[in-house]
């Protein structure tokens, strides 16, 4: 028998949630978010979540990039495809740029 | 590239073109009566350097080695035909500068790979980092390699043929929203540096982003480039060299000529052409003719030149 994980059970309970709910993407539950980073950009730049979100940010562009929130979070270098993820446990916003090309920032509401 | 023979009798012009083409990057300065002026494209500088008089000195820029993506996925290979030009030149450059992102994610593999091709120059060469050059956890292979007898970060000073060389770094410390960053640090000891100089003595000041605002809206400036810049105001020559933007750009402004140096891995867009300032894919056919020496490049370059030459002793 296969054994169901957290993960799992987490990401089946989203998408129900999600489909019964209709929530716009930016109000999502507590589950894992996406940002990806395509042509420079952070993608979405403001993203609006609740306390012990998740949230993954993916590097598509062909140059590495970092995700940086000054005394809050720093990713290692992205290269293609790479991925880092940060769980918020606190409220607040939280403002974030790639060290790297630092007219690249996006911003983290949680509540 | 070796092989390629670039014999005396019987080039054709179509022959000349496609060795035009078939690769090569760099700039070459001469300085003549103190002032740098450039010569445009390697080979189309060649017959010049074998008559010019004074220092001549090479600028090569953004080899990204380790760079393997669609745009150009042997950035090796391209460093190493741009190696053997300058190899083929008949008269040797006095040293060469490389104005950052020797490797492109600071791997001790690329910065390894870089050094083995470079090398094979026999040119001392200068360097400055690029963002690129920094990415390790520690920020210490560039320091390790380059670093010796520089200040700070890695900014320094030199003379050579009667110039005034200063190498700056701007790619540290950026601020979110910002561009290029030079420092108070780094501005202090350039005044430091610049005290007592005479005027007429020739700058050249180099780093990775242009110290000049190309364009803010891809981060292609340096936030406080201008404070330096300010510094330098009453020298009677100065020449700003940048990479960073794997593009011919140059202006002139009083006594300042500001360029910026192609890439050897790959081109990038002109501001605002594209979605991003990321690698621009090209037809195979035309890479080489982005990273050097297309015959209509040559020739604006030419041109442009000569029109940057003139307001040096302004």
């Amino acid at each position: 028998m296969k054994t169901l994980n957290r993960r799992d059970f987490g990401l089946d309970l989203g998408l129900v949630l999600a489909t019964a709910v209709l929530l716009p993407a930016t109000k999502a539950r507590a589950d894992d978010m996406d940002v990806h980073i395509d042509n420079f950009v952070f993608q979405p730049a403001e993203l609006k979540i609740k306390v012990g979100t998740t949230v993954s940010w993916t590097n598509r562009d062909d140059i590495p990039h970092t995700v940086v929130s000054a005394g809050k979070f720093r990713s290692k270098t992205l290269d293609t495809d790479d991925k880092f993820s940060f769980t918020f446990t606190n409220a607040g916003d939280y403002k974030y740029f790639c060290s790297l090309h630092p007219h690249m920032t996006g911003m983290i509401k949680v509540e | 590239m070796s092989g390629h023979d670039h014999g005396d009798d019987g080039v054709s012009r179509r022959k000349v073109l496609e060795c035009m083409t078939w690769a090569g990057t760099g700039v070459l300065w001469t300085i003549t009566g103190g002032v740098p002026r450039s010569l445009g494209i390697i080979d189309s500088a060649q017959a010049a350097t074998a008559a010019a008089p004074g220092m001549t000195f090479l600028q090569i820029s953004d080899s990204h080695v380790g760079f393997d993506k669609p745009a150009n996925p042997n950035a090796l290979g391209t460093l190493e035909e741009a190696v053997n030009k300058i190899n083929a030149m008949p008269a040797k450059p006095s040293f060469m500068i490389h104005t950052g992102d020797i490797t492109h994610l600071s791997k001790a593999a690329e910065f390894d790979n870089a050094e083995r091709i470079i090398s094979q120059t026999k040119l001392d060469v200068h360097y400055v980092p690029g963002e690129h050059d920094f990415l390790d956890e520690e920020v210490k292979l560039y320091r390790e390699r380059y670093g010796r007898g520089t200040k700070g970060q890695g900014w320094y000073a030199f003379d050579a043929g009667g110039v005034h060389f200063i190498g700056l770094v701007n790619v540290v410390d950026l601020k979110a929203g910002g561009l290029g960053n030079l420092g108070a640090e780094q501005l202090a000891w350039l005044a430091d540096d610049l005290r007592g100089k005479s005027k007429s003595t020739p700058i050249v000041l180099f780093a990775h982003i242009p110290l000049w605002t190309v364009y803010p809206e891809w981060g292609w400036g340096t936030e406080d480039g201008g404070r330096a810049l300010e510094q330098v105001k009453g020298f009677g020559s100065v020449t700003v060299l940048n990479g960073h933007i794997h593009q011919v750009m140059q202006k002139v402004e009083g006594s300042v000529t500001f360029h910026t140096a192609r890439s050897t891995a790959f081109p990038q867009p002109a501001p605002g052409s594209a979605p991003s300032p990321g690698p621009m894919k090209v037809e195979d056919a035309k890479l080489r003719g982005m990273l050097g020496v297309a015959s209509i490049n040559f020739k604006q370059n030419e041109q442009r030149l000569a029109i940057i030459d003139t307001p040096l002793q302004g």
